[in-house]
């Protein structure tokens, strides 16, 4: 029997990829295909005035210029705009609705020619006029004005009281700006037009029933008028979990001219759709002498839109990792005439734990004790807000095993004491954590008489890895080669799933496969038992596996018989089984990722220059489905958090409202000369209580600690806190 | 309130003009704007979207193809600009089923996750090495720092250019 779960295998769909073969949202085409550019506002807030389209309609090749006031007829309640990913408490945008100006780059026009080259022209020319009202774009002159949400995590103890008699206090905010995903693929959607007024919507998104259901609310289209596909998406980071507007905005072109349109938008637009929220972190630790804690807050301030109240776990995650008698958290928006903030790799606990983690290294320099030690010193084995023993935790071994790999025992204490020739070096660590989430998923299983294998769910994969994770769980169970298995995912019409995010999508689609399976298996069980001549007759359903293509003996490999053989005896030419992911609620323990980061900086004495030489990430995972392809999930989120802390910063002119650095070269991102040795460990973790297969997922946790621990690598090579991300040379040498 | 359309009179496009371009070793005639940039064409006359738009700015490096064997972005390439030349795009790295070296040590690398850079990073690389100025690890980061890569899979492109030119073909 050939293993699969927990190999490294490399991607099935890899080879699409190499040779360009893989088509993604814009790339699908029509011969009816027609091109729609979004004119963009121009201003944060207020009215539109008049919009003179005239030049743009007298481009020769221009078909329509869409606005409010042509529009085609949208829903009129929020319900119909609030997707399975939207806030609860609020307004969700609509799209070309109305006159009213929310934010910055909101899609005011679509100019739809029969070419590209011709709506980008024509776009240039739509003249519109507003009506601007006063706005507010900069959270820290709102930070006064930030209302309170109600966040599950409950107060314990007295901390002021605490914190007040602590012997050793450290208490600091850290600021988190505003950050873009910037996926390298631009937002755009295909719409197909089909006679009736159906719908075929090819849209770069994480959830294609969650765009399915949207665009059917919005448009009050009938459930089986619209079927929306992405089988491949070049990259979202939780860009894509709520649809994006160019989808509305496509679709209604669609409908209103009834043929095929394609919207892409470009890349400053896309600073107009969601981002990480800025915040600032307000940690106040008291520690006793011996280094545990006695009091622990954490007030997150973040930024929201006017229209929605946007929030995430930014606190709460030194409940997880760190025992503290008294605790108190909180969690404040200041709303601002912004868009909306998303869900961006590990909302919440990337901005939260850097500021924990920070201010963990703070107290351990105000206690002179080590850094690991204080995190050893205050590990916690119970989840302190839910008063719960944990699934699994094995940060202890991360630790252990990240600081051997890294050689942390050779660090000299003190800042600005290591040096390679001109640059200072500096040693930073930090924790990390994310939850581990299961979500109801469901698959269906075909198993046809030729060997062949098809494995479908409407879930998504952004780059994750699900395509191979879907075969190898399905070719392990069912006993079949990887090659046999065609996997589908990326359709509306497939089984149900929910947007591709949390990090929950390997646990969940795993245990719909894993029970698909168990049905086919059954099936053929019942059969390969009771032919006659079967070299299996008297075993039992526990003596046999499926492998090779066939049912055999465990005992006894020879005694078998070839899964097509089965099948003929049973006149089936296929077997079909649709299951769901089937978990059982577990409210008597918490569920977690944890991981350790340790990070090496070189700086330049004189220039302020930072490169980050070195990086041992260990994560506890519970099990690892693939080891490759988990591998660069977590050197993904690495490097995401070696962006976050030196160079990523979308900046507002705040007296326009309007973000000046809105394109790839000028918000920074890491390029390959950034990025020098990182090193990815995975601590063996068996989890018997999470779910059957004891899996936890990947995607988030590992940005989450990474900015933290290259923060305090800065501090100590050069002695200088820089708490407000990112960490550039100016502010060091400032 | 409508957007009016009654203010300007009628603007014609510039007039076409013809390019002869080989691409992946096919003779191809077309006319096109002088607008129309060498990425466009690829993708919207010749449905060659192997060749990826990520800001149509040259900024991040998705659209990198190969013109008289040297990279270059498609997207800062205006078509008419190169009447005669000859582009290879991601889709005329392979022969046949055989893949390119890079395109397989890209596989075995993990030297992507979402696929959208790759074809980018891909003809970058075949473009470096050819240059034949970077020998080293840092040379090769150096030197590919043009092909930005979100989804972070820079020390697997860095192996997979590493395989590739030390058992290349």
């Amino acid at each position: 029997m050939t293993a699969h779960i927990g190999t490294a295998t490399s991607r099935v769909d890899g080879r699409a990829k190499v040779t360009g073969a893989a088509k993604y949202a814009a790339e699908f085409t029509a011969p009816d295909l027609a091109f729609g550019v979004v004119v963009s506002a121009t201003i944060p807030k207020g009215r539109i005035v008049s919009i003179d389209a005239g030049r743009a309609c007298a481009v020769e090749g221009v078909i329509d210029v869409l606005t409010h006031a042509n529009r085609i007829r949208m829903a009129d309640k929020d319900e119909a705009y609030r997707d399975e990913v939207a806030p609860e408490d609020g307004a969700p945008y609509r799209p070309l609705y109305d006159d009213r100006v929310h934010f910055n780059f909101q899609p005011v026009a679509l100019v739809v020619a029969e070419d590209e080259d011709t709506a980008r022209f024509a776009a240039t020319l739509v003249d519109i006029r507003y009506h601007t009202e006063e706005f507010a774009t900069d959270l820290h002159a709102r930070r006064e004005q930030a209302f309170k949400v109600d966040k599950p995590v409950k107060p314990r103890g007295d901390a002021t009281k605490a914190l007040s008699g602590a012997s050793v206090r450290h208490d600091a905010d850290y600021g988190v700006p505003i950050e873009y995903h910037n996926p390298m693929e631009l937002y755009g959607s295909t719409v197909l037009w089909r006679e009736g007024g159906k719908l075929v919507v090819y849209d770069k998104t994480q959830g294609v029933q969650n765009v399915q259901r949207y665009v059917c609310g919005v448009f009050e289209l009938k459930e089986g008028d619209v079927q929306v596909m992405s089988p491949f998406v070049g990259g979202a980071f939780g860009s894509g979990l709520r649809p994006q507007y160019q989808v509305v905005l496509a679709a209604m072109a669609a409908l209103k001219l009834k043929r095929a349109v394609r919207v892409v938008l470009s890349r400053a637009q896309m600073y107009g759709l969601c981002y990480r929220p800025a915040t600032i972190e307000r940690l106040a630790l008291g520690a006793r002498e011996d280094g545990t804690l006695a009091a622990l807050t954490h007030e997150a301030i973040a930024m929201t839109s006017q229209h929605e109240a946007f929030s995430r776990n930014d606190i709460g995650w030194g409940e997880v990792l760190y025992a503290s008698a008294n605790s108190r958290a909180t969690h404040r928006l200041a709303k601002l005439d912004v868009p909306t903030p998303g869900d961006m790799r590990a909302p919440g606990a990337a901005s939260g734990v850097y500021g924990l983690e920070c201010a963990m290294d703070e107290l351990a320099v105000a206690l002179k004790m080590d850094p690991l030690a204080l995190r050893l010193r205050c590990y916690s084995d119970r989840d302190q807000d839910k008063d719960l023993p944990f699934s699994s935790k094995r940060l202890k071994e991360c630790y252990q095993q990240g600081a051997d790999a890294f050689g942390w025992s050779k660090r000299s204490p003190k800042p600005r004491s290591m040096r390679d020739g001109r640059e200072l070096v500096g040693w930073g660590m930090a924790s990390g954590a994310w939850e581990a989430m299961q979500m109801p998923f469901a698959t269906r299983i075909v198993m046809t008489a030729n060997g062949h294998v098809e494995v479908a769910s409407a879930t998504s994969d952004i780059g994750t890895g699900t395509y191979t994770i879907m075969a190898q769980v399905a070719a392990e169970m069912l006993g079949v080669p990887l090659d046999s298995i065609t996997v589908k995912l990326g359709d509306s019409t497939l089984p149900k799933a929910p947007v591709e995010g949390g990090s929950w999508t390997a646990a969940s689609i795993s245990h719909a496969i894993v029970n698909a399976a168990d049905d086919i298996r059954a099936e053929l069980l019942k059969i390969a038992f009771t032919m006659q001549d079967s070299p299996l007759q008297g075993l039992s359903a526990e003596e046999v596996t499926l492998a090779d293509g066939a049912v055999m003996a465990i005992a006894d490999r020879s005694r078998s018989v070839p899964m097509a053989d089965i099948m003929r005896h049973g006149g089936m030419d296929r077997i079909e089984k649709e299951r769901g992911s089937e978990f059982e609620n577990d409210d008597q323990h918490a569920h977690n990722t944890h991981s350790a980061i340790f990070a090496e900086v070189k700086v330049d004495e004189e220039l302020g220059v930072i490169r980050v030489t070195r990086i041992v990430s260990a994560v506890a995972a519970g099990r690892i489905l693939n080891t490759k392809t988990a591998a660069s999930q977590i050197m993904g989120g690495v490097v995401m958090g070696v962006g976050m802390a030196l160079h990523e910063e979308a900046t507002i002119d705040h007296r326009f409202g309007r973000i000046m650095n809105a394109n790839v070269a000028e918000y920074h991102m890491p390029v390959n000369a950034d990025i020098h040795d990182i090193r990815v460990i995975f601590v063996d973790e068996e989890d018997r209580i999470i779910n059957k297969m004891g899996i936890k997922g990947v995607g988030e946790i590992g940005i989450v600690g990474v900015p933290a621990a290259i923060a305090n690598a800065v501090y100590h090579a050069t002695g200088k806190r820089v708490r407000d991300l990112p960490i550039t040379l100016d502010k060091l040498l400032g | 309130m409508s957007p009016s359309r009654e203010s300007a009179a009628p603007l014609t496009k510039p007039a076409p003009l013809s390019v002869t371009l080989r691409i992946n070793g096919e003779s191809r005639t077309l006319s096109v704007a002088p607008w129309t940039t060498l990425l466009d064409l690829l993708r919207n006359h010749l449905d060659l979207t192997g060749t990826k738009k990520g800001c149509d700015h040259g900024q991040c490096g998705a659209c990198t193809v190969l013109i008289d064997g040297r990279r270059a972005l498609s997207c800062l390439t205006l078509a008419v600009m190169k009447d005669g030349a000859e582009i290879t795009t991601i889709e005329g790295l392979a022969k046949g089923d055989e893949l390119h070296p890079l395109q397989q040590a890209f596989i075995d690398h993990d030297a992507f996750q979402c696929g959208y850079c790759t074809p980018g990073q891909i003809c970058s690389a075949a473009g470096l090495i050819a240059e034949g100025k970077a020998k080293t690890r840092e040379e090769i980061r150096e030197l590919m720092s043009g092909n930005i890569c979100r989804c972070g899979a820079y020390p697997n492109i860095v192996g997979a250019i590493e395989q590739a030119m030390g058992g290349g073909r």
